[in-house]
């Protein structure tokens, strides 16, 4: 199946040139929230997708039968109605991963990225190109969880994914010289270290441009 | 062909909101009717590999629920409730515990001896508490810090287990574990949840079994050698 340039525009946009948190700064709250360890981050990261791709393929097939006045409130019931339709399915099917979201899911409604994503593609675009557009803008944030939970379980705990990277031999009190850096846990890292992402990704693109 | 409506009309857009919502809600209230069944079967499941856990039970294989059924008994004290499970030959004692961390609700079950005071072992969960942080409270590393402690001083008072940061000492006759360093607020939850949860079974509790039963470390007082014992009060 060949992709339109548009439909592809739409997917791939998201993931570099117009990250939805490198660029647009959307979604900066949550990416606060679930990045101490990487596996809260991967799991909130594919939920966002989930949650964007089929809110997006709804508003946009309903998209010229919603009255402009009431469209912003509209759109905010498709996507608390989807949240908790996943959180009941979560909670019937996959018990263990709907208990470590908990809260997370919640806070998906308010995440600025589905609105955003609702209200400048999927009210004007069709169905495949807001679909392209909704999957792209979740994993273009996913990424940006993953490489921020990354460093911060990395250095704060000397973990990933729960697993002990740095040998226990190296700790101070193992008689080694190495020490977790307490202060990636604390949520002022998460913007430090997005800061620094930003910095990467925009000193990259302004490279490419020249 | 009835007159196509302005979807900038009033009407439209009254009649389009209620639509929307009224197929919104019946949609919420079918997914919830439909997987209400399941969804409590997994929390009734949830509580007993919690039980289990705080029995040192392995959770991981093997069938959960038949192993819950066999060794664990629920009891209920009033409106209170009690787990009575055997392992090993030996009876245990789980009792309920419920507490506030720093965002949200905290809860557990402690698991204790015939004596009902050695910690047999314990089991923690939490609503959201950060990861890395407060919710390492559920891991092993933590959990394992209460195993074999007292929750009674040598008069037999209940005095729970005070759960403080490295370098401070509980109260004399107090026994003490190290809190999760960072997390001093979900800590000092854990340390009011175990307080306030074991003082709700203060009066079973303080009905201490005849003492050729009690293991080394405990101390009977005259006062529960003279009573009789009497596991099922009130």
């Amino acid at each position: 199946m060949a992709l339109s340039k548009q439909t592809k525009e739409a997917f791939l946009g998201p993931l570099n040139v117009n990250n939805p948190v490198l660029v647009q700064i959307l979604g900066i709250c949550s990416a606060l929230a679930v990045t101490v360890q990487l596996k809260p981050a991967l799991v909130m990261g594919i939920s966002v997708t989930i949650i964007v791709a089929l809110a997006n393929v709804v508003i946009s097939l309903i998209r010229k039968s919603i009255p402009m006045r009431i469209r912003i409130i509209v759109q905010l019931v498709v996507v608390a109605a989807l949240v908790t339709i996943v959180s009941e399915i979560l909670k019937a099917f996959a018990y263990d991963v709907a208990m470590q979201l908990s809260v997370y899911i919640g806070l998906i409604i308010t995440n600025c990225i589905l609105m955003g994503r609702l209200e400048a593609f999927a009210m004007t675009n069709n169905v495949k190109d807001s679909l392209m557009d909704g999957l792209g803008n979740g994993f273009g944030y996913a990424m940006i969880l993953v490489i921020v939970a990354f460093f911060r379980e990395l250095l704060g705990s000397g973990k990933l994914l729960g697993f002990q990277i740095i040998p226990d031999s190296w700790y101070v009190a193992n008689g080694g010289c190495y020490e977790n850096c307490g202060m990636m846990l604390m949520p002022a890292m998460a913007l430090i270290l997005l800061g620094c992402v930003i910095w990467a990704h925009r000193s990259i693109n302004d490279e490419e441009k020249k | 062909m009835a007159k196509q409506l302005s979807t900038e009309s009033n009407l439209y857009t009254i009649l389009y909101a209620t639509v929307i919502v009224v197929i919104v809600a019946v949609l919420l209230a079918v997914v919830s009717q439909v997987l209400s069944p399941r969804q409590t079967a997994n929390k009734r499941l949830d509580t007993q590999k919690q039980i289990l856990v705080a029995l040192n039970q392995d959770v991981t294989t093997g069938n959960p629920a038949a192993l819950y059924d066999q060794i664990v008994e629920e009891q209920t004290m009033g409106d209170k409730q009690l787990f009575v499970a055997h392992v090993d030959g030996a009876t245990k004692y789980v009792l309920p515990l419920k507490g506030q961390g720093l965002w949200g609700g905290i809860w557990g079950y402690i698991a204790l001896d015939e004596d009902k005071n050695t910690i047999f072992g314990i089991n923690f969960g939490h609503e959201g508490e950060t990861p890395g942080l407060g919710a390492e409270i559920v891991t092993e590393n933590f959990r394992s810090r209460f195993f074999g402690k007292h929750i009674c001083d040598a008069e037999g008072n209940l005095r729970s287990v005070a759960v403080l940061k490295v370098g401070k000492n509980a109260e004399p006759g107090q026994e003490q574990i190290d809190a999760w360093a960072g997390a001093t607020i979900t800590s000092t939850g854990v340390n009011d949840m175990l307080l306030n949860s074991l003082n709700l079974y203060a009066e079973f509790l303080a009905d201490k079994p005849a003492a050729e039963q009690d293991s080394l470390q405990t101390v009977a007082t005259t006062e529960e050698i003279v009573e009789p014992v009497n596991v099922e009060e009130k």
